[in-house]
Parts: structure tokens; sequence; C-alpha cells
């Protein structure tokens, strides 16, 4: 079947691009680039299409990885149905930024390094979900976290840019370091990290009541998820991520590598299924993290920060899902999230690019005469993210509440407030983009077809994308929830209403209430915009002491004043000391040493002479 | 002549040859480049016996060399898969070293070109050893070219700098000989394999004291080799002030004398005092780890801060040692190479760098990624491997060290991982502050990488990726020989269960495993 062409094509336009892209024109890099994903995406469909229905798992083995005593790790790719989900999301859409990309960085420097790195991206989140064992996950995870660091550090000459990709880069790698403790111990307790090997020996053991080893290898897997899906308290990397070019956000940042720890999540589902209190901690933080990130998304100025906490938020409500047990909702929510996302962000690009690189919400206005297509496709985006029906995330949105309505009510009720901040931020951004007077100096003017052609496929996708049935698709693995409850679809429904209608109240009806509104509550306010200042936070009290300590106590206190100087120094000092006391000895005068030798001998013999007298 | 025997000799007589050149001209350079190339190719012809033999040595040189009544000292010298790799890895840097010095060794280059063969025929010595005597021979002739290459070559304060990488060096192996001949005492013979097969069939026992101060003896020469904390001062100053080719050997080779004689002599010579000693040997590993790591961090010096970086990682080869568990010595062997692959090309760079803007001050660079994006690009790669991102080498060896000491005790795992955390920190900030940015006015016209330039990093590269990918081509062997190390020990079950009585529940006590050797 030869599933690894599948991550090839992808591996080949990064080589390609990446060793001789400077000396090609545009035209070629765009068409290797695009090439590579579509071979991809049609290879993906073709195996999808030949192994259908995919009741068991297909998997192929290519060479052993890592073999050191009982340990062995291979080179195993393979395919069931969750993989076939995630595929087609990953070189699909992929395949829509990719075009989308050719428009939008038309006009940019380093053309053949943005798409080789854009191929590389998708080659590794490839093995990512095709890897059947988790270490070559890893081996993806750590790919797509490479590909995140170059591409949110393209323009490198800007400092917020190199900082922004260091923080993203660093902060996975907190992240990572849980992740790895739960590959070894995991090794560990069942001396394989093979998915299908793991989850026959889980099979057999009971569900753990209280916290026991696979409470562990799932919490310290759930750390490295809290890293690459932007969750408390890692989060905090991906905000700052926006500053990459905005079709990286909308691939990167929204529909691809931030879900991969849900994906993660999903995958070894059958180690949380046997580990109630990860499960339980695992929706909390979700729950959590899509309240505040949704908190601050309000009060967001910049049009692609406003996307990126709702990004974050979004991710929260998937880990809300699958923390409760309903993976299939987690899943459904992950590819319509995708779709509606992905559409907002590269909108939100149509809308930079066409005012010349403005990003300010405050700076725009009265755009939908200028650009019609990316109005239009930005509502549908707007509206379904809100989980207004028919649109896609109404579905998705309304498995993962229905399932937290069964389950434990106040995350129901928190899940539900949080679709109205939702519905409220991205619909505030929509109406003061789009609606009231123009307020910025660029002549704005629509997109090129390259751009707006991926927007109006995606408008489609996020508009219809419900009614593609994951979770009955992955039921034989993740078995359906038993009753959807109508009374939770109501209540999210009518907060999401509630949101879109106080948006329009504040931004297009009353447009000076919302300032008085923000004089109103001016400390909360502030508080909020200053994203709850984690950041500085962070900075002082994990960075800068880390610095401090590193540079003062240890590096000139422990091993320059200390180690060197003190001990070995002052050893060698003490040796020099005794060496010029014993060099009084060898003075070179002849009458010295005879008086020595006279008196060491005199010295022996008196000895010899008590020691005999003594016998 | 024997293969062996050739792979060693031909540098010390390419050593020679070059002593006979006229100063002034390219032919000691030609000479010293065309020795290297020679070993290099010839050592090739190692690999192919070694991985047939499996856990035995192979290509064994065995011939009379001192022979006196009471004193009989062997030529003896064998392979296998822990020391090959060593030794190719020495044989394919040597002529690179010698490749890059042409272009940044200004004065006396006869001379240097001679020091660095000398030295290349010193550490294949080591590396090949079996008889405890050469092995200690070899181990001092290694150090006195490094040596001179440092105070003569290298610079600021070099001349205190090589003092003290001498004097502590030596000082160390003062006990090293100190242990050999009380062995020598003991056993009646420096041979190595002699040695062990006496211990082994019960002729010869060491009691527990025996073997702790023996152990304790190799230990004080290989601590201070590798170095372990708190041994390692003299290592920055002498990488930083070395010169770029010296620095590069010393960083990639060298530092692996240290670790090959941990792995050999002492887990097999004294494997009650190496038990004895694990576990606060591996704290001391772990502290390295985090504090070289640490004060990476707020270096200013590229030079020192992946000297310290060298610190940490070496750190990890020490640790997997001494988890006496497959993974754990398979990763360290595998970390060594790795390391000498990753840091060896970061200290290459490093010296193109300094080449071109006569310093080595992370604040005199910024921005060079734009006038100089092929340096940017190849220093990109050899810090992503550094830092142990997967497909590249330095993640295996660093993952199956972390694998086995979480085996060994969780703790130890926890606390070592935070290393990597950290490598990842300090290279990518350093990365940013020289690399990207706009670049300054003096670095807008930086020179890229020249064709000559590329030579020496192509290959690099090219193995990081590959042992990063294809790790079947080497680990068997390794395998093999560490798995025989760990036989040797012979205490490696026992030991395990005494070291996590219930702390790893059933699956550890299920691992197919055979006692070798039962004291």
């Amino acid at each position: 079947m030869h599933l690894w062409l599948i991550p090839l094509f992808p591996l080949i336009g990064f080589l390609l691009n990446g060793l001789w892209g400077k000396r090609w024109s545009k035209p070629v890099v765009s068409a290797i680039a695009i090439g590579s994903i579509a071979a991809s995406f049609l290879y993906a469909l073709a195996v999808i299409a030949k192994l259908s229905p995919i009741d068991t798992p297909y998997s192929e083995h290519y060479f052993t990885w890592i073999q050191s005593g009982f340990f062995n790790v291979g080179c195993d790719l393979f395919v069931d149905r969750l993989t076939a989900v995630m595929l087609l999301i990953v070189t699909g859409v992929g395949l829509l930024i990719h075009i989308y990309a050719i428009g939008y960085m038309a006009h940019e420097g380093g053309y053949y390094r943005f798409f080789s790195y854009f191929n590389l991206f998708v080659f590794f989140m490839l093995l990512l979900v095709m890897a059947s064992n988790l270490l070559l996950m890893f081996v993806g995870w750590e790919g797509v976290g490479l590909c995140s660091y170059l591409l949110v550090g393209f323009y490198f000459l800007e400092e917020f840019a190199s900082n922004a990709a260091n923080k993203a880069f660093i902060v996975n790698r907190i992240g990572d370091f849980g992740f790895s403790l739960g590959m070894f111990l995991a090794v560990a307790t069942f001396h394989t990290l093979d998915f299908g090997q793991i989850a026959a020996a889980v099979a057999t053991l009971p569900v753990e009541a209280k916290a026991g080893v696979i409470t562990a290898i799932t919490l310290l897997l759930f750390v490295g998820a809290t890293g690459k899906s932007a969750q408390i308290p890692l989060y905090v990397w991906l905000p700052d991520a926006m500053a990459g070019p905005t079709p990286v956000s909308a691939l990167i940042h929204a529909a691809t590598m931030v879900t991969a720890g849900v994906y993660m999540v999903t995958r070894v589902s059958f180690l949380y299924l046997h580990a109630p209190v990860a499960m339980n901690v695992v929706a909390i933080v979700g729950v959590l993290t899509a309240i505040f990130a949704a908190s601050i998304g309000i009060t967001q100025n910049d049009i692609k920060k406003v996307f990126a906490y709702s990004t974050v938020s979004q991710l929260g409500y998937m880990f809300l899902g699958v923390g409760l047990g309903a993976y299939s909702a987690g899943i459904f929510h992950l590819m319509t999230h995708a779709f509606f996302k992905a559409l907002l962000f590269l909108g939100a690009g149509s809308v930079i690019h066409g005012l010349g690189g403005e990003q300010d919400l405050r700076h725009m206005g009265g755009l939908r005469k200028a650009m019609p297509i990316t109005f239009v496709t930005l509502g549908v985006a707007s509206l379904a993210i809100s989980g207004i029906p028919p649109f896609s995330g109404f579905f998705s949105k309304d498995a993962i509440l229905s399932a937290a309505y069964s389950h434990s009510p106040w995350m129901f009720w928190i899940g539900a407030i949080t679709a109205g901040m939702t519905a409220f931020y991205v619909f505030r951004a929509w109406f003061l983009a789009f609606f009231g007077v123009y307020r910025g100096h660029h002549h704005a003017h629509e997109s090129p077809s390259s751009m707006t052609l991926p927007l109006i496929v995606l408008a489609i996708l996020a508009a219809v994308g419900g009614f593609f049935n994951i979770p009955r698709w992955l039921s034989p693995a993740y078995p359906l929830a038993e009753n959807e409850n109508a009374v939770a679809m109501i209540i999210s429904v009518f907060f999401g209403v509630i949101g879109i209608v106080v948006a329009a109240y504040l931004y297009v009806i009353r447009p000076a209430a919302a300032d008085s509104l923000k004089a109103a509550f001016g400390r909360l306010y502030t508080l909020v915009l200053n994203k709850y200042y984690v950041d500085e936070i962070y900075q002082a009290l994990i960075v800068r002491p880390l610095e401090a300590i590193s540079s003062f106590v240890l590096w000139r206190g422990v091993d320059e004043t200390l180690i060197d100087t003190t001990l070995v120094n002052g050893l060698a000092r003490v040796i020099r000391g005794w060496g010029s006391i014993f060099r009084q000895w060898q003075s070179g005068s002849i009458r010295n040493y005879a008086t020595w030798i006279l008196a060491g001998s005199l010295l022996v013999i008196l000895v010899l002479g008590l020691a005999g007298g003594g016998r | 002549m024997s293969l062996l025997t050739a792979v060693l000799l031909m540098p010390l007589i390419g050593f020679f040859v070059v002593l006979f050149t006229p100063r002034k001209s390219k032919a000691p350079y030609g000479v010293a480049l065309l020795a290297s190339l020679v070993t290099f190719f010839l050592s090739l012809s190692l690999i192919g016996p070694a991985i047939a033999n499996g856990a035995r040595f192979s290509s064994v040189v065995d011939s009379q060399w001192i022979d006196s009544p009471g004193l009989q000292i062997r030529l003896h010298l064998g392979i296998d898969g822990i020391n090959l790799w060593l030794i190719l890895l020495t044989t394919l840097l040597l002529p690179l070293g010698i490749w890059v010095s042409e272009s940044m060794i200004k004065d006396r280059r006869k001379t240097f070109f001679a020091l660095l063969l000398l030295f290349e025929f010193g550490l294949i010595g080591v590396f090949c050893a079996l008889d405890l005597f050469v092995f200690y021979v070899f181990w001092e002739v290694a150090l006195v070219p490094m040596y001179l290459m440092v105070g003569g070559w290298g610079a600021g304060k070099r001349g205190s700098a090589a003092v003290k990488f001498f004097v502590y060096t030596m000082l160390g192996s003062v006990f090293m000989l100190g242990s050999i001949i009380y062995l020598h005492s003991q056993a009646g013979t420096f041979d190595y394999v002699e040695i062990m097969n006496a211990l082994q069939s019960g002729r010869l026992t060491l009691t527990a004291t025996q073997q702790l101060c023996l152990f304790l003896g190799f230990l004080a020469a290989f601590a201070v080799k590798v170095p372990i904390f708190p041994l390692h001062t003299w290592l920055p100053d002498t990488y930083t002030l070395a010169p770029t080719p010296a620095t590069f050997l010393l960083a990639a080779v060298m530092s692996k004398m240290g670790a090959y004689g941990l792995i050999r002599y002492s887990l097999t010579l004294a494997p009650g005092g190496a038990h004895r000693c694990a576990p606060w040997i591996a704290a001391l590993a772990i502290v390295g780890i985090v504090y070289g790591a640490l004060i990476a961090l707020v270096q200013s010096n590229i030079k020192r801060l992946i000297a310290y970086s060298s610190i940490s990682h070496l750190g990890f080869i020490v640790l997997g040692i001494f988890t006496f568990r497959q993974q754990g010595a398979d990763g360290a062997v595998y970390q060594m190479i790795a390391h000498g692959l990753s840091t060896g090309a970061l200290f290459l760079l490093a010296g193109y760098m300094e080449q071109r803007r006569g310093s080595m001050e992370i604040a005199d660079f910024g921005g060079i990624a734009t006038p100089a994006p092929g340096l940017a690009t190849a220093f990109m790669i050899a810090l992503l491997a550094s830092i142990g991102l997967p497909v590249l080498c330095n993640f295996v060896g660093e993952f199956l060290v972390l694998q086995g000491a979480a085996l060994a005790r969780f703790s130890w795992a926890v606390w070592a991982a935070l290393g990597v955390i950290l490598s990842a920190a300090y290279m990518l900030w350093m990365y940013q502050r020289a690399f990207l940015g706009k670049a300054t006015q003096q670095n807008a016209s930086m020179a890229d990488l020249s064709r000559r330039d590329w030579i020496p990093v192509l290959p690099l590269i090219a193995l990081m990726v590959w042992l990063g990918v294809y790790t079947q081509s080497f680990m068997p062997s390794i395998s093999s020989a560490t798995s025989h190390v760990l036989e040797l020990t012979g205490m490696n079950d026992t030991y395990r269960v005494r070291v996590t009585p219930g702390s790893q529940p059933s699956a550890l006590r299920t691992t197919p495993t055979k006692v070798i050797y039962v004291r």
C-alpha cells in the first residue's frame, strides 16, 4: 500500500525548494510546494478509498528505528479511521492554505524559504498522525514544533518575531519534558511504546480508582499536550506566535499542529479510560482554558490576537470533550474548527493584505463594500464558530456540551457561557472590521483569486462540515454518546445568539456604548486587556530568577569563585606553598646538604640504637 | 603488519614524515592530510570484522613489547562495538581538523600539523589498547600534543589554561597509574583480557575494599577527563582559548577518552566499586547536566557557551553508564559519537565565525544570517542536533540514556531531562542574538561559507542525519559490546532488584535477562 508515500511528497518538496528554491522562479517554487501537498492529498484519498471502511487498523513496518535490550521502536506507519480523518484535514486544509499562501506571500522576501518550511511542516504533521508508536509520534511532534519555530520567526529581522519563535520552542520544550517522562514511564510499565501493544497490555489491567502508574503516564503525556495545544499553564506561546505570516497562523496555529494534543489524547484513549483522575484533569484544564482565553479574546484589538485566543479557547473545548470521554466529539470539533478557524485566519489575512499590513481592529471598519468575498466568508466562519445551526460549529460544539451536561453541570455552564463569549468576540471583530466607517488610511482592495478561492472553499466546508458525521464514522473505536441532549443544545444556541446580539448592539447600533462599558469596568478591563499579566508573572517568577541564579550564584559564585579560584587554584597555591618550603632545602649549597646529611645520619643511628636497645 | 597496527601507526608515520618536510611549503599540510585520510580509509575496514564478531574483540594485535622478568607488557589491541565507532570518529574528524587548520592556523604550521598527527596516534592508541600499561602510555601521549597546541596556538591567557589543563589531567592520571600498578601486583599482568578472564574464572578475586580503591583510582583520571562535576573548571578555559582545530578535536573526540575509560575499565575491573559509587556518580552527572546548562544560559562568549553545554551533554554519557541498564549504556556510547559530531560541528562553525569577525563575543555578532545564510543554516542544523531534535543524532543517545535512567531510578530521569529543556533555551537565545535581527554595520558584509569551508561541515551533517534516522547501522554492534560489559559487571540483575525494590512493579521482574556471573 506504500503509506510512506503520503509523507514523502511534502518531504521531497521541502528538499527541492530548500536546496535549490533560491535559484528558481516563484511559479516553480509554488508548483513544487503545492504539487507535493496535492499529491499527498490525492494519495491519501486513494489509500482511504482502498482501505475503506477501515474496520481494522492497517499498518506497515519499514525498519527498526531504535533497538536496545528489550526496548524496540520501529518506523511503523498505520491508518485507522481516526488517522483517516486527520490525514484529510492535514492534507486537505493544508492544500487550501498552501494555495492561499501563493497570493499572500507573493511580495515577501524568502518565498522559497517559506514554502520549504511549510512543506516540511506537513511532512512532520503527517508523521505525527500516522505514527503507530508514541516515539515516532514524538518525532512528528517535535518536528512540527521546529517548523513552527522557523515559521513564527520567519520575519527574523524583527526582534518580536524571533522572540516569539524562541518562546514557542522553549515553552513547547517544557511540555515535551512531560511527554518524554510519560514515555519513559510507559516503557518501564509496558515495555513498549507501540499503540497496539500498550492497548493490549492495558486492557488486562483494572481501571485505576485512585491515581496510579497509568494516571501518572497519562498526566505526563497531558503536560505535553498543554504545551503543544496551548492549554493552561503553557498557552502563553500561542498568542505571540501570531508574529508569523498569516497562512502559518492558519495552518499551524489553528487548523493542525495545535490540535496535536487532542489527537494524542484520543490516540491513547485506552490509557486515559483507565485513569479517570487524569481524564478529570484534562476536562477541567480544558474548560478553564476555554473561558479564560475567551475572556482575553474579548478585549484584544489585534485581529489575529482575537483569533489566537479564540484558538486557545476552542482547543479548551476539545479537551473538555476528550476529558469527558466524548473522544469523537473532540475530534469532530477538531475538524470543524480546522475549517472555520483556518477560514477566520485566512479571512483576517485577506483583510490585512488588503490594508497593507494593518492588523488593528481600531483602524478598520466599513470594509464590506471593498472586500465583499472576505466579508461574506468571514461571516460564515463567525456563524460557524458561534455554534449557530446549521453551521458546522453548532454540531460539534453541541456534541461536547451535551456530554458535559450529562457529566457535570458546572462544566456545562462554563462551556455555555464561553459559547456566548465566543460569539461576542468573533462578531465584535467582524463588526469592527466590516461595519461602520473606515478608520484607516490605506486604500482597501479585495484580495486576488488565489486567496479568495480557498476562502470560498473553506466557507462551504465551515457551513456544511457539520454534516460529515465524524462521531458515527469513529463509533467502532469511540462509542457514541447515548443521548443527545435537547436542553443543552437550546441553552448553548441561546448563549451564542445573545453574544451576537450584544456585539451588534455595542459595535453597530450604539458604538458609544462599548467605550462607556470599558470605562465602567476600568480596572477589570485593563487587567484582561493585559492578558492578566501572566507573561509578566512568568517572567518575574521563572525567567529572571533563573538567569540571576545562573549568572551570579552558579557561574560567578560557585564555578569561578568557589570551585576554580578557591578549591582548584587554592590547592595549587597550597602545593606551591609547600614547594617553596621544600625549595629552601634544595639551596644548591654543598655545605647545607652536608649538614642535612649529617643530621639525618645521626637521627637514623639514634633511632636504630633506641630500637635495638629496647629489644 | 595487521590492519589495526596499520591504522595505529599511520598517523605516527605521518608525524615523522611531516617533521622532515620543508617548513615554508604546502608539504606539511599535504602530508598530514594524506596520512590522516589514509588512516581513515584503513580504519573503515575495521567495521566489517567488528560487526561480525559481536562482543568479542576483532582485528586483534597481540605481540610482546617489553619482556623482562617480572614485567611483561604486551602490545595488545582489539576492536569491539564500543571503541570501533570512537576510532572511526577520530579518524574521520582528524582530516577535517587538518583541513580547517590549513586556513585557521597562521604560524608554525608544520609543527601544528605534526602535533595533530601525534594526537591522532595517541587517541587511536587509547581507544584500542587492551593492555592497561599500553593504555596508560597512550593516555599520556594524547595529552602532550594537545597541551602544546593549546599553549602554543591559543588565544589570551592560553599559557595558564594549558598548564591548568595539563596539571589537572596529569594529577588525575597519577591515581590511575597507581590503580594499574596495584592491579598488576595482584594479577601479575597488565593485560586487560587476561585480568578479566582471571576475575571471571575466580583465579583472581578482589575484596570489596580493593575494588573500591581501584575504582576510585581509575575514576580520578576519567572524571577529570570527561569531566564530571566539580572537576570541570579546566574545560571552559581550555575550550575557549584553544585554537579552533584543537577545540574541535578536544570537544569531539578527546572528551570521550574519559567516558570510554569508565565504560571499558572502571565498570568491568572493579564492578563492586562501580556499583557502590553509582548513586553518587549519577547524582554528580545530573548536577553537571543541569549546572552546565544553567551556566551556559548566561554566557556571553559563544565558545564558552558551547563549552558549558558540553559539560551538560557529557553528563548524559556518565549518567547512562552508571544506570547499569542496557539502554543507558547503549545511549551513553551512542551519545559519545553523537556529541562528537554535533559539538564538533558547532565548534567548527564557531571557528568560522571567529575567523570572520575576530571575536567570539555574542554581542559582536547579530544579524549575520542575512549576509551569511549558509553559515546560519549549517549552524542551525548543528544546533538542532545538539539540543536533541529527533531525526538528528543526539536524540537517540539522550533518549536511551534517559530511558535507562528512568528504569534505574525514575527521579534521575526527571532531573536529567531538565537539561533538555534548558539546552533549547540557551542555544536558541544565543542563535537569536548572533544570527537573527538586522545585521550591524560591521557584520553586513560578512562572507558566507566558501566551498572550501563547507567541505568539513557536510560529512558531519550527513552523519548527524544518518545516526538520527538509521540507527541500525551502528546500534547492534554497540549493543552487543555494551551488553557484554554489563555481563562482566556481573551484578546487573541483582543490582537492578536491589536498587528498585517494589518501586518498579512486576514489569521489570519479567524482563528476560540472564545472569552470567554471580558472585
